[in-house]
């Protein structure tokens, strides 16, 4: 029997999730990381793709984020995410949105800084695209 | 003194306004109820953004490469007033107040010597303000055609304020909206939102508890991540309350209205019908004292 623990997802409309479950796969900007209970104290930002909540059930949640960041302390672990769906509910229709204004941004982007951001959340954006393609 | 055909038309003017009134109220009653859920929605997000950042803070305090956005300019000369308004009245003294609020506020300011700039967030707001202080209002943005306040809405508006930021048009920046602490009570906020206004950790039971986290990629990044996102945040939060206090608002102040409205109808009903009275009193006194004449 797997150890629980608290994870809440928020987003700045809702709260999505607020439960005990057995492992969340984080999508961090400096790559993935699991997070299973006593994880040590522990935050990083978020890059656009699926965060994936496996329960007590066995069942695994999956979740599309973007842009937040993630936060694991002693009590548990809470994702504050920009914009939060759960992958049933999101359609290529939104997400090819998104890809569009991404690259807009780039188009607009008027430094090396902001053009290099820009197009790095491009490339994210593409990246989760395909994967829901794939799946 | 009106006749009875001018009193029965008052009657039944102020019997269509009457129901006008109440159904503005039952449907502000409707969309209050959203409204609250949703700003009671959005609060785990901001208040978690905010223990998150005053913790982060704790780690910055005192350097020299803190963040303009968390310690400021190191200057106030330049004043933003955001103020945050409906976009319809007939809310009772909702506008008023936040306009009011922000006002004083920009005229202690302006006595003060320092520049004031002020972007408005609703039309009604604006209205408000235009008369006296127009000449310093440098944009302002509707959300007419906005049913529900979304977060892309705010950070639409956070971006604007913050590449403002960024081009060096202001230190200090101020958001005012009203605080939606019940259905009958809202209270005008001022809210600090450049240099964040962050609330103080607390050093005693936290302070060991943070300098043990491991930040991916480092604090100072994770920092000027989010800092921005705070001010998106801040807005949203302040755009949800206001939403909420205005339904509550337009609410009692429909209540009122409905009120006096029934008041003024008993009123006029009463008046009419002593004038009838007095008409048929005069025709029958006319009626005797003509067969009497006989």
């Amino acid at each position: 029997m797997a150890e629980l623990f608290q994870f809440e997802l928020v987003s700045p409309e809702r709260q999505l999730l607020s439960e005990q479950v057995v492992e969340v796969t984080v999508p961090g900007t400096d790559g993935e990381f699991g997070v299973l209970k006593n994880h040590s104290p522990f935050m990083s930002t978020i890059k656009p793709g699926i965060l994936k909540v496996r329960k007590d059930s066995g069942a695994v949640d999956e979740y599309f984020v973007r842009g937040g960041f993630a936060d694991v302390a002693g009590s548990g672990l809470t994702v504050l995410a920009e914009q939060a769906v759960p992958v049933s509910e999101i359609n290529s229709e939104m997400l090819n949105q998104q890809i569009r204004n991404a690259e807009e941004d780039v188009a607009d982007a008027k430094d090396d800084d902001t053009k290099q951001k820009a197009e790095m959340h491009l490339s994210q954006l593409k990246d989760v695209a395909d994967a829901l393609k794939a799946a | 003194m009106p006749s009875l055909k001018d009193l029965r038309n008052r009657i039944a003017s102020v019997k269509a306004t009457q129901k006008i009134t109440k159904a503005m109220q039952m449907v502000a009653a409707a969309k209050l109820r959203r409204a609250q859920e949703a700003a009671e929605a959005a609060r785990p997000y901001a208040e978690r953004m905010g223990e998150v950042l005053a913790n982060l803070a704790v780690a910055f305090e005192g350097r020299d490469d803190a963040p303009k956005l968390m310690a400021g300019t190191g200057n106030d000369q330049t004043h933003l007033l955001v103020i945050a308004t409906a976009e319809r009245g007939l809310c009772g003294g909702f506008n008023t107040n936040i306009a009011k609020l922000g006002r004083e506020r920009a005229r202690s300011l302006i006595a003060q010597g320092k520049t004031v700039k002020i972007l408005c967030v609703g039309k009604k707001g604006f209205d408000a303000i235009k008369r006296d202080l127009g000449q310093y209002v440098v944009e302002t943005i509707e959300l007419r055609s906005v049913k529900h306040v979304g977060f892309a809405n705010a950070d639409e508006i956070g971006r604007k304020i913050l590449s403002m930021f960024e081009a060096g048009e202001f230190d200090v920046c101020t958001l005012f909206y009203s605080n939606f602490k019940s259905v009958i009570a809202q209270e005008p906020t001022a809210q600090q939102l450049i240099p964040a206004d962050l609330p103080t950790a607390d050093s005693d039971a936290e302070s060991g508890a943070t300098s043990v986290y491991e930040y991916e990629p480092d604090e100072a990044e994770i920092l000027a991540d989010l800092l921005p996102r705070n001010i998106s945040v801040q807005i949203f939060r302040g755009l949800l309350e206001n939403a909420a206090s205005e339904q509550g608002a337009r609410m009692s102040a429909m209540d009122n209205a409905t009120r006096n409205a029934g008041e003024m109808i008993d009123k006029l009903t009463i008046n009419y019908n002593r004038q009838r009275q007095a008409q048929i009193t005069t025709e029958l006194i006319e009626i005797i004292s003509g067969a009497e004449a006989l």
